[in-house]
C-alpha cells in the first residue's frame, strides 16, 4: 500500500530498528502511530509527562518505574528508536533468530527480559537490589492490609532466599538463579498488535 | 480420619442412593429397551421376592436376611474391591511407574469380569449410564473444576474453546462420515446404519475424556501450558459431545427425511443454548456457594457439605432444564473456589479439599474397574473388523489433522505459540473413556440396530487409547523432549517479580495503546476486588487476600514445621542455641508470629490470642524461644510471666536482631537492653506524670516495646493506646507526639549518615543520652535501624507519603514521578516536625484519629 509505505519513510532508520528490535515493520508503524498520538506537541520525542497522562498508568503501582525505565539513560526525553528499543523488551522471544546465534542479542530475549525487570527493581542502579529497595517494591505493590513489619519480614526473607553470596541484596546474577524456573517468555511478553 | 470417615460416608450415602433410584430406573429402562439396561443388582430382584414368601414359625434368634441388605452390600463391596485393587496397584511402584493406574485399573476389570464369567456365565454387572453420569462423573469433574488453576485456564481459554468446540464438531463429523464414506465404499460389510447413525456415532467418539486425561498426564507432568490445554478441553468438550450427542440423538428420531433447515438451525441454537445455560447455572450456583459460605461462622463442621451438594444440585439442575450438567458442574467449582477458600475456616479448607479428592479418586477408580469389567460380556461383543479398526484409525488420524490446524491458526495469533512436540502431545493426549463407552450404552436399540457393534468398538477404542496411548505417553514425552512442568518451590522473590511483571504488562499495553489481554485481567481484577470479593467475601478474608503474602504465610508454616522436626530429630530443641542456623530459624518463627497477630493486630495481647487462635508449631517455638532468653537475662521473673509477656513482645525483639541477621546477635545485646530499660523507665514517670491521654512513647525498636510492656503498672490500658497508636493509625505519629518522633528521626538521620548538628541539640537530653549505644549499633546497619522506625511511622498512608522517610535516596536520585513530586512535602513535613522538638509530650492531638 501506497500510504504505508510512505508512512514507513516517516520512521527515521527503520531498517536498523527492525533489525535490532525484531519488530515487524507493521509493528513499528502502528507503535510509531501510537508515538505521536502520546507526543502531543509533535516535538520527536517523548519527556515523562507525556507519560503520565494516561490514565492506567496512574493507577499501576509500578507505573512510576516503568516510566522510569524509558528514561534510564538519564535524560529527561526518549525519541522514537529508544522508546521501540525498550518495548522491544517485551515483545516474545524468538526462538528460531535466537539460535542462528549470529546476529546479536534481541532485547526480547531471556536474559534481556529479566535484566529489564531487575532494573525495576534496582532503583540506584547499582547493580543490587537492596533490602530497602525490595521494600518500596513492596510497599508499592501490597497494600495498605499489609503491616509494614510484615513487609520488612518479606523483604528480609525474599533476600534471604536469593542472597547466595550473604551480602545482603540480590545481584543480577542472584536474580536470574532465584527465577531460573520462572516462565520469563510467558510472563514478560505482550502481544503487539500489528 | 475424620476426613476419611467423612469421605466414606459420603461414598456410602451416593452409593446407598444408587441403590435407591438405580432399581426402579434399570426397570423402566428394561422395560422401555427390551434387555441390557439392566442394573447389576436388578436381576436378583426375583429371587428376592421368595424370600419375602416364608412363613416364619417362631421367634428366629439370628436370621440371616441376605436379600433385605442385599443391593447397597454389593455396591458398597464393590467400592471395596475398587478401592482393594487400586491399594494392590498402587503397593506396585515399578509397574505403575511403566504402566498408567488407568490402565491397570483396566485390566483388574477385566480380571474381575472373568471370574464373575467364570462363576456366573453371564455378566450381571456392568456400567450404566445412570450410575455412571449421576453417581461417578460428577465429583470427578467438580474436582477438577474446584482445582482449576483458574488463571492458567483463562489465559488459554480462547485456545481452549477452539479446540474443544471445533475440533470436537470436527472429531465428530469427520469419523461419522469418513465411516459412512467407506460403508458406501463397501470396506464393512453389510451394515444397518445410515448417515445420521453414523454422525451420532461420531458425536459420542468425539470427546476427549477427563477422566482420562487426568489419570494418564498426572503422572508426566508436562509443562503448565500444554497439561491446561488437553485438560482443558477434555473438560469442555464433555459438554459439546453430550450436546452433540443429543442433537443427533434427536435427528435419529426425527428421521432423516423430516429434517429441514430449520431444523439444523434449531439444533445449531440449541447447542449454543445449552453450552452457555449450562455455563450459566454453575455459575449461579458457584456465587450461591459462595455467598452460603460466608454465613456460616456458626456451622464450620457442615460447610464442606455445602459445596458438594450445592455442586451436585448444580448438575441435576442442568440436567433437569437438559443443558449441559457437565460444564454446570465445571464452572461451578471453578467459580466458588476462589470464595470458598478464603470464607472458610482452614479446616473446611482442608476437608473440601481432601474428601474431594477422596471422591474423585474413588470414582474414579470404580470408572475403570468397571469399564474393564463392562468388557467380558458375550452379548457386545458383535465383531466387524472393517469397522473396528478404521473407527481406531479415523479417531487417531483426524485428531492428529485437527488438533495442528487448530493449532496452526491459533500460534499465529498466540503470544508463545505451542510447538511442534506440544502439538503431538496434544493428539496424543486425545484419550476416550467412559464418557463414551456410558453415551454409547445410551444409544437406543430400537433406533439403532447395531448398537452392540458400536459399544463394542466404543470400549475398544477407550482400552486402546487409556492403556496403549497410556503406557506410551510418559516414552514419548521422554523422547521428544516436551518441556516438563518445572517443580516449582515458591519463591517469594518469584512471587513478587510475577506480580510485577503483571503490573508491567499491563503498563506496556498503557504505553504501546493496545487493549490486549493484559488490560482486560487488569480490569477484571479491578472489577473482582472491588464487586466480587465486596459481595462474596467475609470482610476478615478479603483482608488476606494478597498472593505474596500468602506465599510468605506458606513458606513460613513449612519452615516452622522443618524446624520442629529437626529439633525433634535431635532430640530437642536446644540445637537452636549453638547452631549458626539460628538466626534462621528465629527469624522465621518469629516473622511468623507476625501473620499470626496480623489478624489481630488490633487487639495487640497477643498472648492468648495467638496461642488460641492459631494453634501452629510457631507458638511453641516462640515460647521456647523465650525460655531461653529468660535464662539468658538471668532475671529474677517468674518464668511463666515472662512467657506471657514475651509472647506477644517477643517479635519486635526478634526483629532487632534479625534485621542484622549477619551479625552476631548475641553481642552487647544485655547492653542495649539495659540502656532501654532505663530511658524506658525514664519515660513512664514523664508519661505518667504527664498524665494518661498522652500515647506512650513510640517504639523505636523492640526492646524499647518489650520493656515498656514490662514495667507498665497498668499493662492494659496502655497496651491499647499504643496498639492504636502504632497499628492503625500510624501517620497520626509523625504529625502527633513529636516527642518521641523527633527522637527517632534524629537517629535515623543519624544513622543513615546526615549531620545535622541544627536539630541534635535541641533534642531531649534524655533522648540524646540514648543515641550513642543506638548509634553505635546502627552505624552498623544504618539502613536497617532506619526500617524499623518507619515500620512504626508511616505505614497506612498514602503510597506517596510511605517514601517520605527515603529521603535522602529520593532527593539524590528520583525514583518516579510520585516522588518526585513530593519531595518538597516530604521535606516540608520533615522539618515541621524536627525543629521545634518539644520534650514534653503534645496534648494529644491524635485522639481524633482514634
Amino acid at each position: 500500500m501506497g500510504s504505508s509505505s510512505s508512512s514507513r519513510n516517516k520512521i527515521p532508520n527503520a531498517q536498523e530498528l527492525m533489525h535490532q528490535t525484531g519488530f515487524s515493520s507493521a509493528h513499528l508503524l502502528r507503535l510509531h502511530d501510537r508515538f505521536e498520538s502520546l507526543d502531543r506537541d509533535n516535538r520527536g520525542y517523548l519527556s515523562p509527562d507525556d507519560f503520565e497522562v494516561l490514565g492506567g498508568l496512574a493507577m499501576n503501582p509500578i507505573g512510576g518505574r516503568i516510566i522510569e525505565a524509558f528514561f534510564s539513560s538519564g535524560q529527561d526525553t526518549v525519541d522514537f528508536s529508544s522508546f521501540v528499543r525498550i518495548l522491544a523488551h517485551f515483545r516474545p522471544t524468538d526462538r528460531n533468530r535466537n539460535k542462528e546465534g549470529t546476529q546479536q542479542e534481541l532485547p526480547s530475549s531471556r536474559t534481556r527480559k529479566l535484566k529489564f525487570a531487575f532494573q525495576l527493581y534496582d532503583l540506584d542502579r547499582d547493580g543490587k537490589i537492596s533490602r530497602e529497595e525490595l521494600l518500596q517494591v513492596l510497599r508499592a505493590m501490597l497494600g495498605l492490609q499489609v503491616t509494614e513489619e510484615q513487609l520488612q519480614s518479606i523483604a528480609e526473607r525474599a533476600i534471604q532466599e536469593a542472597d547466595l553470596d550473604k551480602d545482603d541484596a540480590i545481584s543480577f546474577d542472584e536474580f536470574k538463579k532465584s527465577l531460573e524456573k520462572m516462565d520469563i517468555d510467558t510472563k514478560m511478553s505482550v502481544s503487539f498488535l500489528k | 480420619m475424620l476426613r476419611c470417615g467423612y469421605a466414606l460416608f459420603w461414598l456410602l450415602g451416593s452409593v446407598l442412593l444408587i441403590c435407591v433410584v438405580s432399581p426402579v430406573k434399570g426397570e423402566a429402562v428394561v422395560t422401555r429397551e427390551g434387555s441390557h439396561l439392566k442394573l447389576s443388582e436388578s436381576s436378583h430382584s426375583n429371587e428376592s421376592q421368595h424370600g419375602h414368601s416364608f412363613n416364619i414359625t417362631g421367634i428366629p434368634i439370628v436370621s440371616f436376611k441376605w436379600h433385605h441388605v442385599e443391593t447397597p452390600y454389593l455396591v458398597a463391596f464393590w467400592v471395596l474391591v475398587s478401592f482393594l485393587g487400586k491399594l494392590v496397584i498402587e503397593a506396585n511402584h515399578h509397574v505403575t511407574s511403566v504402566i498408567p493406574e488407568s490402565a491397570l485399573l483396566i485390566c483388574f476389570g477385566f480380571i474381575l469380569g472373568g471370574m464373575i464369567w467364570a462363576a456366573d456365565k453371564v455378566q450381571t454387572f456392568r456400567l450404566t449410564p445412570t450410575v455412571f453420569f449421576f453417581y461417578l462423573l460428577p465429583q470427578v469433574i467438580l474436582d477438577a473444576g474446584y482445582h482449576m488453576p483458574n488463571k492458567l485456564f483463562f489465559t488459554n481459554l480462547g485456545g481452549i474453546l477452539v479446540h474443544a468446540v471445533i475440533g470436537t464438531c470436527w472429531n465428530a463429523a469427520s469419523l461419522g462420515l469418513s465411516l459412512w464414506g467407506c460403508q458406501m465404499g463397501g470396506a464393512m460389510g453389510d451394515l444397518d446404519i445410515g448417515l445420521l447413525q453414523y454422525l451420532l456415532f461420531g458425536s459420542l467418539m468425539a470427546a476427549v475424556d477427563p477422566v482420562a486425561v487426568i489419570a494418564v498426564f498426572e503422572q508426566v507432568h508436562v509443562n503448565d501450558v500444554l497439561f491446561i490445554m488437553v485438560f482443558g478441553e477434555s473438560l469442555l468438550n464433555d459438554g459439546v459431545t453430550v450436546v452433540l450427542f443429543n442433537v443427533f440423538d434427536a435427528f435419529v428420531s426425527l428421521g432423516g427425511p423430516k429434517i429441514d433447515a430449520a431444523e439444523i438451525i434449531k439444533g445449531i441454537v440449541s447447542f449454543f443454548v445449552v453450552a452457555f445455560g449450562g455455563s450459566l447455572v454453575g455459575l449461579v450456583f458457584g456465587l450461591l456457594i459462595s455467598l452460603l459460605t460466608r454465613c456460616t461462622k456458626n456451622i464450620q463442621i457442615i460447610e464442606p457439605g455445602f459445596i458438594f451438594v450445592l455442586g451436585y444440585l448444580s448438575y441435576l439442575t442442568a440436567e433437569m432444564l437438559s443443558l449441559s450438567a457437565i460444564l454446570s458442574i465445571v464452572f461451578c467449582g471453578m467459580c466458588c473456589q476462589k470464595y470458598i477458600n478464603a470464607n472458610m475456616d482452614e479446616n473446611s479448607v482442608q476437608t473440601v479439599r481432601y474428601s474431594m479428592k477422596a471422591f474423585a479418586n474413588g470414582s474414579e477408580t470404580i470408572i475403570f474397574v468397571f469399564l474393564g469389567i463392562s468388557a467380558i460380556d458375550k452379548v457386545i461383543w458383535v465383531w466387524n473388523t472393517g469397522f473396528i479398526l478404521l473407527t481406531l484409525l479415523f479417531v487417531l488420524v483426524y485428531r492428529f489433522i485437527g488438533v495442528f490446524f487448530l493449532t496452526w491458526i491459533l500460534n499465529r495469533y498466540r503470544l508463545v505459540p505451542l510447538e511442534f512436540v506440544d502439538q503431538v502431545i496434544m493428539s496424543y493426549g486425545g484419550l476416550r473413556g467412559a464418557v463414551a463407552y456410558g453415551l454409547a450404552v445410551m444409544l437406543d436399540e430400537n433406533k439403532i440396530k447395531e448398537k452392540n457393534l458400536m459399544v463394542c468398538t466404543t470400549l475398544i477404542v477407550v482400552y486402546f487409547t487409556v492403556i496403549l496411548q497410556g503406557i506410551t505417553m510418559k516414552p514419548l514425552v521422554m523422547w521428544l523432549k516436551v518441556k516438563r512442568a518445572a517443580v516449582t518451590e515458591v519463591s517469594l522473590l518469584e512471587k513478587l517479580t510475577n506480580k510485577m511483571f503483571n503490573h508491567t504488562l499491563v503498563a506496556i499495553e498503557d504505553i504501546s495503546g493496545q487493549i490486549g489481554h493484559n488490560y482486560m485481567r487488569s480490569k477484571w481484577k479491578y472489577f473482582e476486588e472491588n464487586w466480587m470479593s465486596w459481595i462474596l467475601m467475609k470482610p476478615s478474608a478479603r483482608k488476606k487476600q494478597d498472593q505474596v503474602f500468602d506465599v510468605f504465610h506458606q513458606l513460613n508454616l513449612k519452615d516452622a514445621m522443618e524446624y520442629v522436626t529437626e529439633g525433634e530429630r535431635r532430640g530437642s530443641l536446644e540445637f537452636v542455641r549453638n547452631e549458626n542456623s539460628i538466626i534462621d530459624f528465629k527469624k522465621k518463627s518469629e516473622s511468623e508470629s507476625f501473620d499470626i497477630n496480623n489478624a489481630n493486630m488490633s487487639n495487640d495481647h497477643g498472648a492468648m490470642s495467638t496461642t488460641s487462635r492459631d494453634p501452629i508449631p510457631s507458638v511453641s517455638l516462640e515460647m521456647h524461644e523465650q525460655i531461653m532468653k529468660a535464662v539468658r537475662e538471668a532475671e529474677a521473673i517468674n518464668a511463666h510471666h515472662l512467657l506471657d509477656q514475651h509472647l506477644y513482645k517477643s517479635r519486635k525483639q526478634h526483629r532487632h536482631r534479625f534485621s542484622r541477621s549477619h551479625f552476631d546477635i548475641n553481642r552487647d545485646e544485655k547492653e542495649v537492653q539495659e540502656i532501654f530499660q532505663r530511658t524506658m523507665r525514664n519515660r513512664l514517670k514523664s508519661f505518667t506524670s504527664a498524665k494518661m491521654g498522652v500515647k506512650p512513647p513510640k517504639t523505636i525498636v523492640k526492646h524499647t516495646q518489650k520493656e515498656q510492656q514490662q514495667k507498665m503498672p497498668n499493662g492494659k490500658s496502655m497496651d491499647k493506646a499504643k496498639t492504636s497508636y502504632s497499628g492503625d493509625e500510624g501517620s497520626e505519629g509523625d504529625s502527633a507526639s513529636g516527642y518521641d518522633q523527633s527522637y527517632m528521626r534524629a537517629t535515623y538521620r543519624a544513622g543513615a549518615g546526615i549531620e545535622n548538628p541544627a536539630f541534635m541539640p535541641d533534642l531531649d537530653p534524655m533522648d540524646l543520652l540514648q543515641i550513642p549505644p543506638w548509634l553505635g549499633e546502627s552505624e552498623l546497619d544504618s539502613s536497617m535501624v532506619a526500617l524499623s522506625h518507619r515500620a512504626q511511622v508511616d505505614l497506612p498512608r498514602t503510597p506517596s507519603n510511605l517514601r517520605r522517610l527515603a529521603p535522602l535516596r529520593i532527593s539524590t536520585r528520583s525514583t518516579d514521578s510520585f516522588t518526585l513530586e513530593n519531595i518538597p512535602d516530604t521535606q516540608q513535613m520533615d522539618s515541621d516536625q524536627l525543629q521545634p522538638p518539644p520534650p514534653p509530650p503534645r496534648p494529644p492531638r491524635d485522639d481524633g484519629y482514634v
